[in-house]
């Protein structure tokens, strides 16, 4: 079977008040869903590696295939549990080491 | 080589100045290099000149913008008259086909902007895009109404900007992505802002032209024809001699 590769995502989150890691996730999971439906959602292969909530920086792993699809959902969040928020992609990687690697950029 | 990123379309009342500097501060720690706000005949040149230096001081390129919605032809040709030597870009929002077509047609004009979300008052057509690509105008895309729409409008938006897209490819009219936001909560970062254009058929490579090199294009080849020692395109004044 082909190995699936994939991408990690670093991202800001922008808020004023900081949501919890499943509200979070809850956002991530309704903007790929409301744009790309439910079976454009799957593809994205969407999991949270962590959430590190002192710095509203969360570290999110996608589906190569679906890299685009997930950089534009990401871009059209607007809130996150309910309160105003936005979502930036600070950087992308093909290894985690990479993405810490290169976290003090960010 | 990097890109310098640029957002042509801050919707901020420039008199409102805790509102524009919070903007424009935004707009530096996002990364963007050059950004412009839309002036009216309103707007004096003071208020134009503090912009200029409150975003200097801020490390962006400050470009001076006029937006104007015509509602005739004759309006239209009078606001280039009186405006098209003021403003490095000119920004012509069309309610009306004829205003549309006068639009492309116009060399003074840079940007064309269809803001109607009616699939009818959007006029950006196979007409449209031959007369733009004649005449260098661009198509100018906001991507704030992509954040704010949900369900059934937000589906109808993308089918036109799609459409639109495809047509303008097809005649190498220039597209520019803006924000269009006069909020600092819709400020997307420049990579994130050439994402949104994934959705309505842009590639990678040209989403990412159309926040940097589309806007910057524009930007540069106005300022050349502004300056004192343009002539024609391709020609300007290197030295100038002393009568004999």
């Amino acid at each position: 079977m082909k190995r699936v590769k994939r991408r990690y995502l670093a991202l800001q989150l922008e808020c004023e008040e900081v949501p919890s890691e499943r509200e979070f996730v809850d956002a991530v999971w309704a903007a790929v869903t409301k744009l790309y439906g439910e079976v454009g959602a799957s593809l994205t292969g969407y999991a949270l590696i962590g959430f590190d909530v002192e710095r509203k920086v969360a570290v999110l792993r996608v589906s190569l295939a679906a890299l685009n699809m997930a950089r534009a959902s990401l871009a059209a969040i607007t809130s996150v549990g309910g309160k105003e928020a936005s979502v930036h992609v600070l950087a992308v990687s093909g290894t985690l080491k990479a993405l810490y690697s290169g976290a003090s950029k960010f | 080589m990097t890109r310098a990123f640029a957002d042509l379309h801050l919707r901020v009342n420039p008199k409102d100045q805790q509102a524009t500097q919070k903007l424009i501060t935004k707009a530096a720690r996002l990364g963007y290099r050059q950004i412009s706000i839309p002036f009216t005949s309103k707007h004096s040149e003071e208020e134009l000149a503090k912009l200029k230096e409150a975003c200097s001081s801020l490390g962006l390129d400050f470009v001076s913008r006029a937006d104007f919605n015509p509602r005739t032809e004759n309006d239209l040709t009078h606001f280039l008259r009186k405006f098209r030597r003021k403003f490095e870009v000119i920004c012509i929002t069309c309610d009306s086909k004829e205003v549309a077509r006068q639009a492309a047609k116009d060399r003074r004009v840079d940007l064309l902007n269809f803001q109607s979300l009616d699939y009818h008052k959007r006029f950006f057509d196979r007409a449209e895009a031959e007369l733009a690509s004649c005449s260098l105008a661009a198509l100018e895309v906001d991507v704030k109404p992509l954040l704010i729409l949900e369900g059934p409008p937000r589906v109808r938006l993308l089918t036109s900007l799609r459409r639109e897209i495809a047509t303008a490819q097809e005649f190498k009219v220039p597209v520019v992505v803006s924000s269009g936001v006069s909020e600092e909560r819709l400020m997307r970062l420049p990579r994130d802002m050439a994402s949104l254009a994934f959705l309505f058929g842009l590639d990678e490579a040209q989403a990412l032209d159309a926040v940097s090199r589309g806007p910057a294009a524009i930007v540069a080849r106005n300022r050349e024809k502004l300056s004192s020692r343009f002539v024609a395109p391709g020609i300007s004044v290197i030295k100038e001699g002393k009568p004999s």
